[in-house]
């Protein structure tokens, strides 16, 4: 099995799942019962957010944990605009964000604000100058993903986040699910106020996830209910999921120095199909490396996905999320064509993939290729 | 000493079948249900067999279910979904005042923006009475939300009647079941409930799972945006396993609910008995009589306790039991349920304590919270 779809989802790691089933078992009480028991519990979820906190370099108070990415980056993104909504109406994001971020945003256009959509250069990149030039004095939020779930390109954080550290009344989102492990960024810098993470993109578990939120940031809650999370997300902690994710968070750090073997693997894939004629490469070259996209134009990406899988090779078009759609790809026709966007797959590494994964994935993909070419032809 | 857990109402341990099945599925699952590949595909029909076993347990729909991270979210979803899809109709909202926070709360912060909430009184067995439903009924009411068993006293609500109320008038009735739903069968389309909240980790499942039912004919607002699960009801990649361990929870609820009916009434029974017998001065808040109180939860008042110092006894005595109200940063709010039923004068609003059995909890454990509830009270007594 050649499993290359690691940014729809990832195999829990097994020292995660042993986390999961012990705490699962021995603390199941409910960290608010106020007995011995929910006090054990509240303890060992203190821990895990203190953990967590200390691991990425923010306060404890800063770790907000959330079913997931899409509720981060909702609570995030629908919290900011409605707890601000009289300071202004204006959000800043780019036209490549996840579906969470880029459905949040048409929502909000429903209710009245203003959104501007940066473009992206053909490496998937945004202008900085075009971000300075679209805030203004109504703009409360802007929302911009580190790495793209599709392409891989890398957007400058640090540099925008820099940039709007100079405006308190701006806050500063970004959706880090793709780059967390891989790519850090500098958690506690200035100006970036909101920080999403996913926990099954990093060998953890679905239904885990936080937001990091800066102590000076206030926003609305999605849920109303009881006080936990400091009632900014009401209902009974997953504890057995949040000590799992402060597992999986840990082991995703100290796994990044892996990283540099990822760009070797994804070195080798632009080698070898940067010159073949029917091959067009999406992802741009400085990029991140465990995300590698190609568009095969005339080749529908379902019937090459179904015959990888033939071989035990599993890709994807898009993102998990708008593969039902059947729709262009929003992020590869954003820097490059429709033809492309049509037509494009999506491999996705993780940190420890094999080398010779790569190598099956090539070749296999060569001989499909050929013999589509062969009965089309 | 052996400790006693007698707080399932906040929550339940993993039931030994359920953690079986999740250990299987660690291994053998673990795709995202949207990938198309042989993973995604493997994890799809996972969790279209949960569903299917989720719209079976209440007679729902399949379509029906819509998978969240627990009975927050559902509750949220329902009446937030509910009143925004619906406030062209009207901004009129019934409940009751003895809600969980997750209804009492998304109702005020509703009201704030703009609808108005009627907070149904109850008696003094903390029951609803229908006439007073009827009279708060107006012709802008578009949501009625009340809960099927209260969560501290173990109060049923008169469901049968609401729904049957609400139906005829065309208003969307919404229960929270999260405390009926491991003890009471449930049928939606008898019982004339458009929208039911469900929560695993108070039904030997694991915790951050949960689903709301939808009739198919409610327009909800959505609440979540992002990609297109459970049909747009709520985004995000599904808790695939959790959702595993939750099935089956369900599924051995169902063999095992009439045994665990008898054998919670017989847990009570014998407390009560056991509490007698030792002339320990108590009133239960709420009426035992099966026909509107749920064998697993009882709600009692010890005259001359004072709660705080009694739980700590208590847990220091090795029983784990609740107050029956949230704790916020360690101090005990008194009760919005014992205030709706007693008044805020009453001196059981600071001196009661709720029990709430399981499966495994045993009479002979019983007899033993009543000593230790005698040694406890006596002490405490005797220093007043």
């Amino acid at each position: 099995m050649i499993y290359l779809d690691n940014s729809a989802t990832t195999k829990p790691s097994p020292e995660v799942l042993k986390t999961f089933q012990s705490v699962s078992l021995n603390y199941f009480a409910n960290p608010s019962s106020i007995h011995t028991m929910g006090g054990d519990v509240e303890k060992l979820f203190k821990k895990a957010r203190k953990q967590i906190a200390e691991l990425l370099n923010v306060s404890d108070q800063e770790v907000i944990f959330t079913s997931g990415g899409t509720e981060s980056n909702n609570l995030a993104i629908k919290g900011i605009a409605h707890a601000h909504k009289n300071r202004g109406n204006h959000i800043i994001t780019t036209q490549i964000e996840h579906p969470s971020v880029l459905q949040v945003c048409e929502q909000l256009e429903n209710e009245g604000f203003e959104v501007t959509y940066l473009p992206v250069n053909q490496q998937g990149i945004i202008s900085v100058d075009d971000l300075m030039k679209a805030h203004k004095e109504e703009t409360i939020l802007v929302t911009m993903m580190h790495i793209n779930n599709e392409i891989g390109s890398i957007q400058p954080i640090e540099e925008v986040a820099n940039y709007l550290s100079q405006f308190p009344k701006v806050t500063f989102h970004t959706d880090h699910v793709q780059g967390f492990g891989k790519i850090p960024l500098k958690y506690n810098a200035d100006g970036l106020d909101l920080v999403t993470i996913s926990g099954h993109k990093i060998h953890g578990l679905k239904g885990t996830g936080c937001l990091i939120k800066k102590r000076h940031i206030n926003l609305e809650p999605l849920f109303q209910g009881g006080s936990q999370e400091i009632s900014i997300r009401p209902g009974t902690e997953n504890v057995a999921g949040i000590v799992s994710l402060a597992k999986a968070i840990r082991l995703a750090q100290e796994k990044q120095k892996n990283y540099s073997h990822v760009m070797l693997l994804r070195q080798r894939l632009f080698d070898e199909l940067k010159n073949h004629k029917q091959i067009t490469i999406n992802s741009p070259q400085n990029g991140a490396a465990h995300i590698f996209n190609i568009s095969i134009p005339g080749f529908k990406p379902e019937v090459l996905i179904h015959a990888l899988g033939e071989k035990d090779i599993y890709v994807s078009t898009t993102s998990a999320c708008s593969s039902k759609q059947n729709e262009p790809s929003h992020v590869v026709l954003a820097c490059s064509n429709e033809l492309n966007a049509n037509s494009s797959l999506r491999v996705s590494m993780h940190i420890e993939q094999n080398e010779e994964d790569i190598d099956v994935f090539i070749k296999e993909l060569n001989k499909i290729i050929k013999q589509y070419d062969n009965v089309m032809g | 000493m052996k400790r006693i857990y007698l707080d399932h109402a906040a929550t339940t341990p993993i039931h030994p079948s359920v953690k079986d099945v999740m250990r299987d599925a660690m291994e053998e699952s673990f795709g995202n249900p949207s990938s198309i590949h042989h993973f995604g595909r493997e994890s799809r029909k996972r969790l279209d067999e949960a569903r299917t076993t989720m719209a079976k347990s209440i007679n729902g729909n399949y379509e029906s279910i819509i998978f969240t991270s627990g009975g927050t979210e559902a509750n949220n979803l329902a009446i937030f979904g509910a009143a925004y899809a619906n406030q062209h109709k009207g901004n009129h909202i019934i409940t009751t005042q003895i809600e969980h926070h997750a209804v009492l709360h998304p109702c005020e912060q509703l009201e704030k923006e703009g609808f108005d909430v009627t907070y149904l009184p109850v008696n003094e067995n903390g029951l609803v009475d229908i006439m007073d439903v009827k009279k708060a009924l107006r012709k802008d009411t578009i949501l009625t939300t009340i809960m099927f068993v209260n969560n501290e006293t173990g109060m049923k609500q008169p469901i049968q009647m609401i729904g049957n109320m609400m139906r005829s008038r065309g208003i969307i009735f919404h229960t929270d079941a999260v405390q009926a739903f491991g003890i009471e069968s449930i049928d939606v389309n008898e019982m004339k409930i458009d929208l039911l909240t469900v929560s695993s980790h108070k039904i030997y499942g694991p915790k951050g799972v949960g689903f709301l039912y939808k009739r198919d004919e409610i327009e909800l607002a959505q609440r979540l945006f992002g990609g297109e699960q459970e049909r747009t009801w709520r985004s995000g990649t599904e808790n695939t396993l959790a959702i595993e361990g939750f099935k089956k929870a369900v599924e051995v609820l169902q063999d095992e609910r009439d045994k665990r009916n008898e054998h919670y009434q017989s847990l009570t029974n014998r407390l009560i008995h056991s509490l007698d017998e030792k002339s320990i001065d108590y009133h239960v808040n709420g009426d035992l009589s099966p026909e509107v109180h749920v064998p697993n939860i009882i709600n009692l008042s010890f005259p001359g306790m004072d709660v705080e110092i009694f739980l700590t006894n208590l847990d220091l005595s090795g029983i784990a039991v609740s107050s029956g109200s949230a704790c916020t940063a360690g101090a005990i709010d008194p009760s919005h349920v014992l205030r709706a039923m007693y008044g805020e004068d009453s001196p059981r609003l600071r001196n009661s304590i709720r029990f709430s059995f399981g499966k495994d909890n045993t009479e002979e454990e019983m007899e033993q919270v009543a000593e230790r509830i005698q040694l406890i009270v006596n002490r405490l007594a005797s220093k007043n």
